[in-house]
């Protein structure tokens, strides 16, 4: 057994004389720390990137009395060893920019589990308070937990809260008027090293001493060496003399249990202070969550209700979002277009076109997509937000297996149907680098909303009233060929790797409200930079080949390159004019059918679809739609490839499978097709 | 009955409860897993096992999906009836 000594700190705050603050807000994934977060900065916050990493990093400001308090949202973490770029980021701002004070956020209803980071926070020097969180989930799973005991145990204040409902925030904003005045008293409890490691930790204190980076604590690097960290493994060996290195890696490698025997402590230390705080008064009551999970996770019951869910958010999307993209379309693009006409009336033609054509025309196009994406994060949003898609990752674990990956890979997938880009920034929720870069490379294959709209315009020109059933079947035979893509690059790439699966369920609860239209605020703000920017740019480089040198598209670059690599668009059936169409889908993909309006337009006296129908064989219709469905990512999906994978490699990676696949995949169908004599 | 026979989580049906005797997989998965409170000791619960694909466990109140890998590599004792 291990003995466990008592040990407390006493410590009074100073109070804060300096008109800023900086206070961090750190916790464990699920446990409402955005929500946190959003109800204190509102829309006074910043979301960007941590330096050199791809974790977001969430800043924001508020007022309160005479003070300015700078938030920071450190990443979720579980703890705070190097197991993850977040965990690592987490815990270096904490001990090398040294905020005023941490707060911990803390789940009432996983109240043990959630104060294991705690257990690792309360070791550093920076003052530390928990938010009790989520009290009402507790009760709906059977139990309560007591702030005043537990503070009374740990020796922090402790704030209950009920951050969904907007409650707690007053008493939470009152202990910070305390900490600033100087009246707050800590007196932490700290965990400490069983005593059968106790030895070895002196024994490394006293070899470690004296070359330590001086923001890393002494006694926290010896502690995290005997975990196994690999960072201040790597430091350490990189500043210690080669001898007295050898002696502790010698040392570390007869303690390899100690990781183990630390995180067995912190749960002792955790076991011992919760005790008293936690009421279980209906022992052995199934809670709602169980309830639940008993249809959500079934592997018959389960598929069928994610089946039942994403045709929902299907419908949903296309239902609400596509008649308002195409009165955006109609009611806003074309009047724009005609206004800017007329205010340019006095500009070069050139300047006109690129207005018009270039800029309204590319770009616009990209806009009216908004509220069909909008409408699409927010119905993932808020999925994810009352804890279902945790389960959607679990029932489709198994299909993942076959590709190497598992469930959590499904959950970037799926956002795929709504943008690729949001999809490949989604992968960061994977932790093994291989599983990520696999993931990313198969996000192209998911079937965007852009992508699907051009199908469902085109399809009906040469399949009448079965051109539902062709579209369906063509989604599903991409889904199809994304998963033979995976088993075959798993094999190839990635040697049949495989990785390690665990992922918590959370207790379902009913999310806050306006945090979650914030969230939707900023996944639509960020995806509007993100392919504004890029679209923007292409928009005019597409503009500009398809007017010069001639000023006509007939003679201009583009058609030039259709004309160069119309061989290739031969062995699918295309002419130049589709060849070309394809090319400029790259901008983006709705922009199949801008070009081809382009191409056709003038000429018509029949609307785009009849001349469509006239011109071209449904061989050659299916074999168009084919290659659309899997062709190059779109420029935006490319540059964030490019951001994700940090590496050119893989994003022309990308983008080479793309090609292959989609023009072997539309030549083999226009070969069928043609057999079939459609 | 005196030492009950120790087993894999993999081996628990659903609606069982164990508790964990060693963590056998490798440096990496053993501290994530004890991070998330799977330490020697403690009560564990089968929540989920249709004897195959993933498993859903209940341990400190929180529940956990597991491949069946990583839970073949959680020895446990099956609690006393």
């Amino acid at each position: 057994m291990n003995l466990y000594h008592e040990f407390r700190q006493r410590s009074v705050s100073n109070g804060i004389k300096k008109e800023t603050l900086s206070i961090a807000l750190a916790g464990q994934p699920n446990m409402g720390k955005s929500t946190i977060f959003n109800l204190l900065t509102g829309l006074n916050q910043h979301v960007g990137n941590w330096p050199g990493k791809t974790v977001e990093k969430k800043e924001g400001e508020f007022q309160h009395n005479d003070h300015t308090i700078h938030l920071i949202d450190l990443p979720g973490t579980y703890s705070l060893s190097a197991n993850s770029p977040e965990e690592i980021i987490a815990r270096n701002f904490i001990l090398q920019e040294k905020p005023d004070l941490v707060v911990a956020v803390v789940s009432a209803a996983n109240l043990e589990r959630s104060l294991y980071l705690v257990s690792e926070l309360i070791v550093l020097e920076t003052p530390l308070m928990i938010v009790l969180n989520m009290i009402d989930v507790a009760e709906q799973e059977g139990f309560t937990v007591d702030a005043k005991t537990l503070q009374a145990a740990i020796g922090v204040p402790v704030i209950p809260m009920i951050a969904s409902r907007a409650s707690g925030v007053r008493g939470l904003l009152d202990y910070f008027d305390q900490f600033i005045e100087g009246k707050l008293e800590f007196f932490p409890r700290l965990p400490q090293i069983s005593a059968d490691h106790q030895y070895v930790k002196e024994l490394i204190d006293q070899l470690i001493d004296g070359f330590v980076p001086d923001y890393y604590p002494k006694n926290w690097a010896s502690m995290k060496l005997l975990e196994g960290d690999s960072e201040i493994y790597d430091i350490l060996k990189s500043v210690l003399p080669l001898e007295r290195w050898e002696t502790i890696d010698d040392i570390l490698k007869q303690h390899e249990d100690a990781g183990l025997a630390i995180a067995s402590g912190r749960y002792e230390w955790i076991e011992r202070n919760v005790r008293a705080a936690v009421n279980r008064p209906k022992l052995g009551q199934v809670g709602l969550t169980d309830r639940i999970d008993r249809f959500a996770t079934h592997p018959i019951g389960g598929l069928i209700l994610l089946a039942v869910i994403l045709g929902l958010t299907f419908w949903l999307t296309f239902s609400i979002g596509t008649p308002i993209q195409e009165w955006m379309d109609s009611k806003i693009l074309v009047p724009l277009g005609s206004l800017a006409q007329i205010w340019l009336i006095d500009a070069p033609a050139w300047v006109i076109s690129l207005v018009v054509d270039g800029v309204i025309g590319g770009v616009g196009a990209v806009v009216t997509f908004l509220p069909i994406i909008i409408i699409f994060f927010a119905a993932f949003g808020f999925l994810e937000d009352i804890g279902y898609m945790a389960r959607a990752a679990y029932v489709m674990d198994n299909f993942m297996h076959w590709m190497g990956l598992h469930g959590k890979s499904f959950l970037p997938l799926f956002l795929g149907f709504g943008c690729n880009v949001p999809a490949v920034m989604g992968t960061r929720v994977i932790e093994s680098w291989p599983a990520r870069i696999l993931t990313i490379l198969l996000a192209p294959f998911v079937p965007c909303s852009a992508r699907m709209a051009v199908i469902a315009f085109i399809a009906p020109a040469f399949f009448g009233r079965n051109a539902f059933l062709i579209s369906w079947g063509l989604i599903l035979s991409s889904i199809t060929i994304l998963m033979i893509v995976g088993v075959i690059l798993n094999k190839i790439f990635f040697k049949g790797e495989r990785t390690a699966f665990i992922m918590e369920l959370p207790l379902y609860h009913i999310p806050n409200l306006r945090s979650a239209m914030l969230l939707i605020w900023q996944r639509s703000l960020s995806f509007l930079k993100h392919a504004g920017t890029i679209i923007l740019m292409m928009s005019i480089v597409v503009w500009a080949l398809s007017v010069f040198p001639g000023g006509d598209l007939e003679t201009s670059f583009l058609a030039q390159i259709g004309n160069f690599v119309a061989p290739v668009g031969e062995w699918m059936g295309l002419d130049w004019k589709l060849t070309v169409a394809l090319i400029t889908s790259f901008m983006a993909k709705e922009n199949a059918i801008a070009t081809l309006g382009v191409l056709y337009g003038r000429t018509a006296e029949f609307g785009l679809l009849e001349t469509i129908s006239m011109t071209y064989s449904p061989a050659v219709g299916m074999a168009f739609m084919v290659v659309t469905l899997m062709f190059i990512p779109c420029a935006a999906t490319v540059a964030v490839i490019k951001q994700e994978t940090g590496s050119w490699k893989w994003t022309i990676v990308n983008i080479v499978l793309m090609l292959v696949v989609s023009i072997g995949a539309a030549s083999g169908v226009y070969a069928i097709a043609s057999r079939l004599g459609l | 009955m005196q030492s009950l026979p120790i087993i894999t989580l993999a081996d628990l049906k659903s609606g069982e409860s164990a508790t964990i005797s060693a963590l056998k997989a490798g440096r990496n998965i053993n501290a994530r897993l004890s991070t998330l409170g799977f330490t020697p000791g403690v009560m564990i619960y089968m929540t989920h096992n249709y004897g195959h694909g993933p498993i859903v466990v209940t341990v400190r109140d929180t529940r956990i999906a597991l491949g069946r890998g990583e839970a073949q590599t959680i020895l446990v004792t099956r609690e006393k009836e």
